[in-house]
């Protein structure tokens, strides 16, 4: 591999990254924790809204499977199932004994499997039951946001099994390691760290092998490749599905790192969020969709907490300034002539074609 | 009450709540049909229709006052529609998935103003006294039947809609227009159809027709910058399930889902409901995944 | 017609309906392995609602297509196209983002199970193929450009050569020449004639000179029925045809174009 200086960039980037907890404040670093493991589903959005044209509304429920799953495990750890302890909202709620559901995710090792393992599966299965009848586009965005609100008002109304609005807090080890101590929180964000570099390594080797070549040409031109002989479903399905498993694994991270997962996090409002994030960064550029996560993120931080009506106009301003003029996302502006700037390009001939008619 | 008193309850109960998605749901797959494009402040149209019938009361306060609100929020919305499809929509049109976004923009942006102007609890419209009875019946197999006017009154209102809409598109000029350029833009266009101006005028259509529907609304309950939002999800299962552009398939398709909605509430709560009218959607789609009204068209898709 | 080969695919009695135009009327077709055969006829009499039929994207309403002694009529696209039939569209089917390398070599994938792509190689067989298809198409220079900036007849040679990359043993062309000059449809012609060693090719095309220059078998289609049938000889002087191109405008054609 011949270096340049894009890798130059990257090892100083990264070198930064490792050392944050030496340079900035522990807030900080923990805002920045949640951020970068938000960035690792935002990277998921990018494989399938820019590489394959799936626009999802609905990532937040990916990213709330994930988080309750290892939140489950982190509310039973410590607790005797044996003597009949139970969390403590459900003691509250009047359960009389843990649900069965519950039960298996006292073994940590299965709360971990889960949280790869269910928000993969489910998207898979999801994705397939419409993409198979060739159901795609607005139709898909409009189901997966369908998809979102049916989650949240779930989670919310079974108060007793999923802790409700308030969602499931107080959590203090995980594998009897305490997770609230200082050291923990640094651990927690190397490891974020090192998830959102597997990740990125991973996407940039997917979209380089045949399979991202074939997702692309999914997205160009969905009956040109079935007219090729190819079909397209598995493709469009497996990159959902690892978009999917990307959210679940955010999801457990930004549980660790903010010590909550609640409904206010997986529903529709948030779930579209996730996009803007992605739209601003860039979408055809995978360190545009991290950079886009902390950029819009911490800009949030900023902005809600002073005036958070300001915000709420400044997000929706972003929705359509990003769409409308940048496309490519702030990414795009520094790699011209890349993949981003084909996705304009090819914009801009439909457009004219359709003017042409 | 008796049981059969409180189905037919229930199924009129759905088919209010269709009438609502009928009216929410128009303009949505109208447009949809015409520029494959969804415009997700379609919510907001609603609310704003709500808001306009709350402050038309201030003015014209008696029982003539919702009459009156209701060509103040049609016109209302539709202004609102058509400075939405000129200054956002149209640019984007050839990019479905951007519009979605960039119209999501568009509601936030709504809806907080809605909230500054308004405040983020809502205001109330009382129902004029001519809608304040109920018709009930006190005897029979039916006793126990109770039918409230406002109810009964969205019914008669859904249906003039829609007769208007059909008339207009089957009887009228425009209407030639709009379903020629619904079959073949191009063609249309080499005949001289202005297509952009239909486009514009079918949009601005179908916000004041949600902007009727936000007056309906606000009948029923208090209106909140948010009160489009939970209206908004339903109509797009409608128009998912409707086909493209179909008035007779957004029909049926609202009377399918707000009778599905009605009549799964009586066995399970209303968050199991949402779940359970997903689950139904992508069963649905296994079956006819171009929606109840399919038309053989030779146009590509993709 | 004892004497010729056992057709390799066959059209029976084929009638396509959309919503009560029928665009295809009792058609029945066979096409030779390895033979050319060009289909003409005016706007609108059906030519590319037949191809749309062979491979799928239009279902018959009546009728019966064999393929290979194999029954396609209900066959799934891709699958039709895995047993050997794969066509050009008529505005050019090109993946616009890919570059002209890329869409040749998805085109050229020959095990196209979608495990097989998580791969970043590229089998050397399927990259020879795509190669030599890009020196015959005489885009060689412009492998690594986008599809979408290539020229018009860029792409219509493109997506002929993406067909070709199937290795299909019968390629449906429908209009290769749309938007040529005489010298580029004069390469078309040639390059088309290369193939048919190969393959078997179904052309449709109304530009007369084309047709000539392709010298095939000509079967005439009109109003969604076979007119006539025959060397470009006989066509050229049967009356019928000729009324039929004199005596329609192109005007009442475009609603079904």
């Amino acid at each position: 591999m011949k270096l340049t200086y894009k890798h130059a960039i990257g090892a100083v980037v990264l070198l930064f990254g490792a050392a944050a907890p030496w340079l900035i404040s522990g807030y900080e670093l923990s805002l920045l924790g949640r951020f970068l493991a938000l960035s690792i589903l935002a990277m998921g959005i990018m494989l399938t809204w820019g590489e394959a044209g799936i626009l999802s509304l609905g990532q937040g429920v990916f990213f709330g499977l994930g988080g309750y799953a290892l939140a489950m495990h982190l509310k039973l750890e410590g607790l005797n199932l044996a003597n009949g302890d139970m969390p403590d909202f459900m003691v509250w709620s009047g359960v009389s004994a843990l649900p069965r559901l519950w039960y298996p995710f006292a073994n940590g090792f299965f709360s971990l499997a889960c949280v790869v393992i269910v928000p993969g599966a489910f998207a898979a299965m999801f994705s397939w039951l419409v993409f198979r009848r060739r159901v795609g586009g607005v139709y898909f965005a409009l189901i997966t946001q369908a998809l979102a609100l049916a989650f949240s008002t779930l989670v919310i109304s079974q108060q007793a099994y999923t802790g409700g609005f308030n969602g499931l807090t107080d959590f203090s080890t995980l594998f009897g390691w305490d997770i609230t101590s200082l050291g923990a929180a640094r651990v927690i964000y190397w490891i974020t760290l090192v998830l959102v570099v597997l990740a990125y390594m991973f996407l940039s080797w997917l979209l380089s092998s045949r399979f991202g070549v074939m997702l692309r040409a999914t997205r160009d031109g969905e009956n040109r490749v079935r007219f090729l002989g190819h079909d397209p479903v598995p493709y469009k399905v497996v990159a959902f599905s690892i978009a999917g498993t990307l959210a679940g694994i955010g999801g457990a991270l930004f549980t660790l790192h903010s010590g909550v997962v609640s409904p206010a996090l997986v529903g529709v409002v948030p779930s579209i969020e996730m996009v803007v994030w992605v739209a601003v960064g860039g979408r055809n550029i995978l360190w545009g969709a991290i950079a886009g996560t902390l950029l819009v993120n911490f800009a949030k931080d900023q902005i809600s907490s002073a005036l958070p009506s300001l915000w709420l106009y400044g997000l929706g301003a972003l929705f359509v300034l990003a769409v409308s003029f940048l496309p490519t996302g702030i990414a795009g502006l520094f790699q011209p002539d890349t993949a981003a700037e084909r996705v304009v390009r090819r914009m801009l001939t439909r457009t004219k074609v359709r003017t042409a008619e | 009450m008796h049981e059969s008193a409180f189905l037919l309850g229930q199924v009129f109960n759905g088919f209010s709540v269709a009438s609502l998605f009928i009216l929410a749901a128009l303009g949505l797959a109208l447009s949809f049909g015409l520029m494959r494009v969804i415009n997700m402040a379609h919510g907001e149209m609603l609310m704003l229709g709500g808001y306009l019938a709350y402050l038309t009361l201030q003015v014209v306060p008696g029982p003539m006052g919702i009459i009156v609100a209701m060509p103040v929020a049609f016109l209302g919305a539709a202004i609102i529609g058509g400075v939405l499809e000129f200054a956002v929509i149209h640019r984007l049109s050839a990019r479905p998935l951007d519009t979605l976004l960039a119209t999501w923009g568009v509601s936030l942006i709504l809806q907080q103003a809605a909230r500054n102007m308004f405040g983020a609890i809502g205001v109330e419209v009382t129902a004029p006294s001519w809608l304040n009875h109920t018709v009930s019946i006190h005897s029979g197999f039916l006793s126990g039947l109770d039918l409230p006017d406002t109810r009964i009154f969205i019914l008669i209102i859904a249906a003039l809609v829609l007769a208007g809409i059909a008339a207009l598109l089957n009887k009228t000029r425009l209407g030639l227009y709009v379903r020629a350029v619904n079959q073949d833009r191009a063609t249309a266009a080499a005949m001289g159809v202005n297509a952009r101006l239909i486009d514009l005028a079918v949009f601005s259509l179908g916000t004041g027709v949600a902007g009727l529907a936000g007056v309906i609304l606000a009948l029923l309950g208090p209106v909140t910058p948010t009160v489009g939002q939970s209206y908004i999800v339903p109509a797009f299962l409608v128009v998912i399930l409707g086909g493209l552009g179909s008035l007779v398939g957004t029909t049926i398709a609202s009377i399918i889902i707000g009778l599905f909605t009605a009549l799964i509430e009586i066995f399970v709560d209303v968050s199991v409901a949402q779940v359970l009218l997903l689950l139904f959607v992508i069963l649905f789609i296994q079956i006819r995944p171009q929606g109840v009204i399919t038309v053989r068209t030779r146009a590509l898709e993709g | 017609m004892n004497a010729t080969p056992a057709p390799i695919l066959m059209m029976e009695h084929v009638t396509v309906d959309f919503d009560g135009f029928k665009a295809l009327t009792d058609v029945s077709l066979s096409l030779s392995p390895c033979a050319l055969r060009v289909l003409i006829g005016p706007n609108g009499a059906g030519k590319s609602t037949l191809c749309d039929t062979i491979i799928g994207r239009v279902r018959p309403s009546s009728g019966k297509i064999t393929f290979k002694d194999e029954v396609i009529t209900d066959l799934a696209e891709q699958e039709i196209v895995r047993r050997g039939i794969c066509r050009k569209f008529q505005t050019p089917g090109v993946l616009p983002t890919l570059s002209v390398m890329e869409n040749l070599l998805v085109s050229a994938r020959k095990n196209r199970s979608f495990f097989r792509t998580f791969t970043t190689k590229v089998p050397a067989e399927e990259r020879e193929s795509a190669e030599s298809i890009l020196e015959k198409i005489g885009l060689t220079d412009r492998r690594d450009v986008i599809a979408a900036d290539l020229a018009h007849g860029e792409k219509q040679w493109l997506e002929i050569g993406m067909v070709v990359a199937t290795d299909a043993d019968l390629l449906l062309l429908d209009e290769p020449t749309a938007g040529m000059g005489p010298q580029d449809t004069q390469r078309t012609a040639e390059l088309i004639l290369s193939l048919l060693g190969r393959h078997a090719v179904l052309v449709i095309d109304h530009d007369m000179s084309f047709v000539e220059a392709l010298n095939g078998y000509v079967t005439v289609l009109h109003q969604g029925q076979i007119l006539k049938e025959g060397s470009v000889a006989e066509i050229r002087a049967d009356p019928e045809v000729t009324a039929v191109y004199l005596g329609r405008s192109d005007d009442d054609d475009a609603a079904a174009a």
